[in-house]
């Protein structure tokens, strides 16, 4: 017998001889507030992430601008913004170990945590959401959800090879119970709130 | 996998020390909990050549990052855990604050997880559930920074996930033992309990410490880990915090009715809870008892205290005897009154 075998012949012996039908899990959603994006804000703030305001007038990726022009190199996965090392051209994950900021679109954020959902689709190449020392994350206000229970009812949990909620950057306590930022992954993480264009449109 | 010449590297900030100072994980959340500043300065001065006069924690995190990168980047092989795996998708759910899993999953171009089969849930709806109870059980923030899901490899990639069995589904079939695979590695049963919060994860001796340490070990090894049911003062603190509702308590106190039934309790041990039943059962030869103990403590030599016999003289001085018992203070001061 295979080892697999095995395990599964004494689990079909092993198990429980209980009758407990699958529970249906509710939404937990009846508390929702009026402004998702507002409790968004304060839920990413409190997880050590960056909420970028847009500016009340002008260009609304100025704040996004100003963090380009600081970094020597940066890697933009979004057409809104151009960065001076094409990710389509970089042959391994290993060729982004240099690069200093990276701009990504999230598929949707998550309200009552502040989470923002990247998928393989949305980093083009995975490993840029965590070589990258900083990271900036585009979200469209609209693909905003309550909670947790909405959250997987999207589809990219069933579409996608890889997604990955990200709640504020990497962060550690693990030395006497000191917080720190950029643990292993980004340093930091902001992100701004802005509409996709028609192709990053995508229904829930 | 070292005694096959394969070298590995944790990419946890807390494993990574302990790693460095080969030590067992003190616990199951934080690994390195028991340890101050000074302490990894000195392991990391030791290991990875740091300034052993600085131990700043920003630095020495920063140290490790800057130690550990380079070797992500040059890795083979990218090893994780599974906190959650979804039967619905076949989805394996891993969950980090610092994104080591992720640069170990996403880095190297083999990704191989490592998936206890207790981990499996039958679908995303319920994910939902375990992944709002992990963190706010463990740390108290709303969810962990960085929750993956990883539902096939990467182009050019390859994934490969082990299930591993080590005992649970034979634990499975035991009838008090078995809601113990519930358990979400959360770790509240270790912050709420006075036992381990006074001796710390490492007195345990085992990869897992604290209540559910106690009651998951003896299922690996029931030899090896026969006392640790009888570390515990059961007074049910755990259970009380613990998010999928293990009666850690009273599995601890069938483990020890378990482990005499299986003659892994020692004579000594046996033949004094014997005699300890006697005498508790019975209050005036009790009492007898404690007044002459108290009396021999304070006037015998200490060689008849402190030898091979009197396991609670080991590494420790014995406390002073009171000079009145509570019974008789009682009995002189409020004694016949109502």
């Amino acid at each position: 017998m295979s080892s697999r075998e095995e395990i599964l012949a004494a689990i079909r012996a092993n198990r429980p001889k209980l009758e407990r039908p699958l529970p249906a899990v509710p939404h937990f959603d009846a508390a929702a507030p009026s402004s998702l994006l507002a409790m968004f804000k304060e839920s990413l703030t409190r997880m050590g992430g960056q909420f970028l305001d847009p500016p009340a007038s002008g260009d609304p990726l100025a704040p996004v601008r100003e963090r380009v022009a600081a970094a020597r190199i940066v890697c933009s996965t979004v057409p809104e913004l151009a960065g001076n090392r094409d990710i389509g051209a970089v042959r391994a994950p290993q060729d982004l170990a240099d690069v200093d900021l990276a701009i990504v679109r999230a598929s949707f954020g998550v309200a009552e945590t502040g989470s923002v959902l990247l998928s393989d689709r949305d980093l083009k190449l995975n490993a840029v959401g965590y070589l990258a020392q900083h990271l900036i994350v585009l979200l469209d206000p609209a693909h905003l959800v309550f909670n947790l229970h909405q959250a997987y009812q999207r589809r990219e949990f069933r579409e996608r090879h890889y997604a990955c909620f990200h709640t504020g950057p990497s962060a550690t306590a693990d030395i006497e119970g000191v917080l720190i930022h950029g643990a292993q992954g980004v340093r930091s993480l902001a992100v701004l709130p802005i509409a996709g264009k028609a192709a990053g449109g995508r229904p829930p | 996998m070292a005694s096959v010449g394969i070298e590995v590297t944790e990419t946890d900030l807390g494993e990574r020390i302990r790693q460095l100072d080969d030590e067992d994980p003190s616990h199951v959340v934080v690994p390195a909990v028991h340890k101050l500043r000074t302490d990894v300065a000195e392991v990391f001065a030791n290991t990875l050549g740091t300034d052993p006069n600085n131990s700043d924690v920003h630095y020495l995190a920063e140290s490790q990052r800057g130690a550990t990168r380079p070797l992500i980047l040059e890795a083979d092989a990218g090893m994780t855990g599974c906190n959650f795996a979804v039967a619905e998708t076949g989805s394996v759910v891993v969950c980090t604050n610092e994104g080591n899993a992720d640069l170990s999953a996403n880095v190297p171009k083999l990704h191989i997880a490592s998936i206890g089969i207790e981990k499996l849930i039958p679908r995303l709806e319920h994910l939902a559930v375990f992944v709002r109870l992990l963190s706010r059980s463990a740390l108290g923030s709303p969810i962990t920074q960085y929750t993956s899901h990883f539902r096939g490899p990467r182009q050019g990639g390859e994934m490969h996930f082990v299930l591993v069995d080590n005992g649970r589904s034979a634990r499975l079939g035991m009838e008090e033992f078995w809601t113990s695979l519930k358990c979400i590695r959360c770790g509240a049963c270790m912050n709420t309990c006075p036992v381990y919060r006074r001796s710390g994860g490492l007195s345990y001796g085992a990869t897992y410490s604290g209540p559910i340490g106690i009651i998951i070990d003896p299922t690996f090894n029931a030899h090896k880990y026969s006392r640790l049911p009888f570390a515990s003062t059961l007074n049910g603190s755990c259970t009380n915090v613990c998010p999928v509702k293990i009666n850690i308590h009273e599995q601890i106190y069938a483990w020890r009715r378990e482990l005499v039934k299986r003659h892994e309790v020692p004579f000594v041990k046996k033949a004094a809870m014997k005699a300890a039943a006697e005498l508790l059962a019975h209050p005036t030869a009790y009492r007898a008892a404690v007044n002459v103990t108290n009396a021999a403590l304070e006037h015998l030599p200490r060689f008849v205290i402190y030898n091979g016999l009197n396991a609670w003289g080991k590494h420790r001085e014995v406390p002073h005897p009171p000079k009145e018992t509570f019974y008789s203070w009682y009995q002189a001061n409020r004694g016949g009154k109502p």
